[in-house]
């Protein structure tokens, strides 16, 4: 079974299985403190903090920490309802028999919650030296590119991109049966001896992560391996987790969080819909 | 995929094999990295069936087997049970009592894989059956093709040589035909199959007519062994007007391929110069023969849960 550990201390990935925080449990994340070294405090404690305390879609703002920038305060009301775009008119692909759903995040907070991650990423990795993105298709892919962006608009840095795909590190190929396989784009420098920030829109069960690790470990040996997703909507079923977060969103397992973007979907948003994420189309980290 | 069992290449939807040629240039993108594993089929078993002779089609499958972590079973007509006298169907009851998730069958017999596919539950792979089908030889043919000129659709093939002993033909004809190409097999009357002008296909007897407006030349082997007749005076007259060598070569458009799919028989029907020439694509096609398997291998297990 997966042990996500790129040996040397890589608590990022891997956090002890004790205070792992249970995201989705609502119980308060004790963990920061505890675990991590020193460094990565303030990050964590913005996320930890945000996370549970939520609950009710009222979340998003109240970033205490991280996100040193934007007003956190203003953010906060955006929460959920149909605000600005008509939610349901919208949705242009209507895949499936699932339909509309509740938007919790539109898109001016989903550019929020990208800002804020980059910033987060910026001080955590001190100005994101020697740092690599790569993005899990499909939409870990333009996030990453989304996340280079920012960076580069806030403090001048370029950094390298690359695209990582896992399907043939799946571990339900017997369940599920084959997929197409994409394509995996190390940036030309490779990732060895990097700081490689894995980059994906949910996380659920941390199996797509699990694969991941294991995809990074034959492609290289990076110094460390972190993680960013934009949502995180619990039960995870391994012990991961992420060190940026965008938006912790309890989640019941009936659920099904779907993030669109313009990129692929033709539109910012992030939404719950109901339905078991199983057999959900496309997205779920199963 | 939809289908369990890759038994002849025109079994193949356009879909499925586009399927299989894309997912080869992925598989292709890993023989570039330091490992050159997968943990894709981790706890399968692969077993290799042969019973004919075979050099780069078997290894080729075992090395995509084993690049996507599966467990590889070789098993050679020589030195098994098949020499006591054991039949074809109790060899497959006793690969399927060993639980082997596919079979890689070569046989002698034409529909040899047709038969086993129906005695074992694994999938079951055609690496050949007497001069029937070679259908991973066909896909591997067109992956060459298209990493060289980058499509398939509209290109003119000429296929060349022994046609009635070639299962490479066969296959290639089906594949090609289903992938857009336009085919015209070359090769003196008596080495034509009755019927062949019911496959979707031109016939030319003609080498020099046909070759300035190909953009692709496969030469087949002349399979003495599979030869129960004088099919032709002698090699040098074959030689002379079937051959390919450095002349013809320069009569091919610039752009235009040489392709066998070896073992080759040199100064018969391929010259020495013209198989070593950059024109050539023989040992490229062994290469995109393993990351062909690997597609293979992981569309048909992974299609059958």
């Amino acid at each position: 079974m997966a042990r996500p550990q790129v040996d040397h201390g890589d608590v990022h990935a891997v956090s002890q299985p004790a205070n792992d925080g249970r995201i989705g449990d609502g119980s308060p994340v004790n963990g920061p403190a505890a675990e991590g070294p020193a460094r990565e405090s303030p990050v964590t404690e913005g996320r930890a903090t945000e996370g549970p305390v939520t609950q009710g879609p009222v979340t998003a703002g109240p970033v205490t920490e991280g996100a040193v920038t934007e007003g956190p305060v203003t953010e906060g009301p955006v929460t959920e309802g149909p605000v600005t775009e008509g939610p349901v008119t919208e949705g242009p692909v209507t895949e499936g028999p699932v339909t509309e759903g509740k938007v919790i995040v539109d898109g001016s907070s989903l550019a929020r919650m990208v800002d804020r991650m980059a910033h987060q990423i910026l001080e955590k990795t001190t100005g994101a030296r020697d740092t690599v993105l790569l993005g899990i298709p499909t939409r870990g892919v333009p996030l990453a590119r989304r996340l280079a962006e920012r960076i580069r608009a806030f403090e001048g840095v370029t950094v390298p991109l690359g695209t990582l795909d896992i399907t043939l590190y799946r571990d339900d190929l017997r369940l599920r049966g084959a997929r197409a396989v994409g394509r995996t784009d190390l940036p030309p420098a490779g990732i060895d001896g990097t700081r490689v920030i894995l980059v994906d829109d949910v996380l659920f069960s941390g199996r797509t992560i699990r694969a991941a690790l294991n995809a990074i470990a034959d492609l290289g040996r990076p110094r460390q391996v972190q993680l960013a997703v934009l949502v995180d909507r619990g039960h995870r079923e391994l012990p991961i987790r992420a060190d940026y977060v965008g938006k912790n969103l309890p989640t019941a397992l009936t659920e099904n969080v779907r993030v669109r973007l313009v990129e692929t979907d033709g539109i910012d948003e992030i939404r719950i819909e109901a339905g078991l994420p199983l057999d959900g189309a496309g997205k779920g980290d199963r | 995929m939809k289908i369990k069992h890759l038994l002849s290449a025109a079994d193949l939807s356009r879909e499925d094999a586009l399927a299989v040629l894309d997912t080869a240039t992925e598989m292709a993108a890993m023989a570039g990295r330091e490992v050159k594993k997968l943990p894709t089929l981790r706890g399968r078993t692969v077993v290799n069936l042969f019973y004919e002779d075979s050099t780069r089609t078997r290894i080729s499958f075992e090395a995509a087997a084993k690049r996507l972590s599966a467990d590889v079973i070789n098993f050679s007509a020589k030195g098994s049970s098949v020499s006591k006298g054991e039949s074809l169907k109790d060899t497959a009851l006793t690969l399927q009592a060993m639980g082997a998730d596919a079979v890689v069958i070569r046989h002698p017999a034409a529909g040899a894989p047709h038969r086993l596919a129906g005695w074992v539950d694994g999938s079951v792979l055609n690496a050949g059956d007497g001069t029937h089908e070679h259908p991973t030889q066909a896909l591997l043919d067109a992956y060459t093709i298209r990493s060289r000129h980058g499509r398939i659709e509209g290109l003119k093939v000429a296929i060349v040589g022994d046609v009635l002993h070639s299962r490479v033909a066969r296959s290639n004809v089906h594949l090609l035909h289903t992938l857009g190409a336009h085919v015209t097999l070359v090769a003196p009357p008596t080495l034509l199959p009755v019927g062949v002008h019911a496959w979707p296909a031109d016939v030319s007897y003609d080498l020099d007519a046909v070759l300035p407006g190909v953009d692709v030349v496969m030469m087949l082997r002349v399979q003495r062994e599979r030869m129960t007749d004088s099919f032709f005076p002698s090699e040098r007259e074959y030689s002379r007007r079937y051959g390919l060598d450095l002349d013809r070569l320069r009569g091919l458009p610039s752009h235009a391929i040489v392709m066998h799919p070896g073992p080759m028989n040199r100064g018969v029907e391929i010259s020495a110069e013209v198989a070593d020439s950059t024109r050539s694509t023989i040992v490229e096609q062994v290469a995109n023969g393993v990351s062909v398997r690997m597609a293979v291998l992981y569309l048909l297990l992974g299609g059958a849960p």
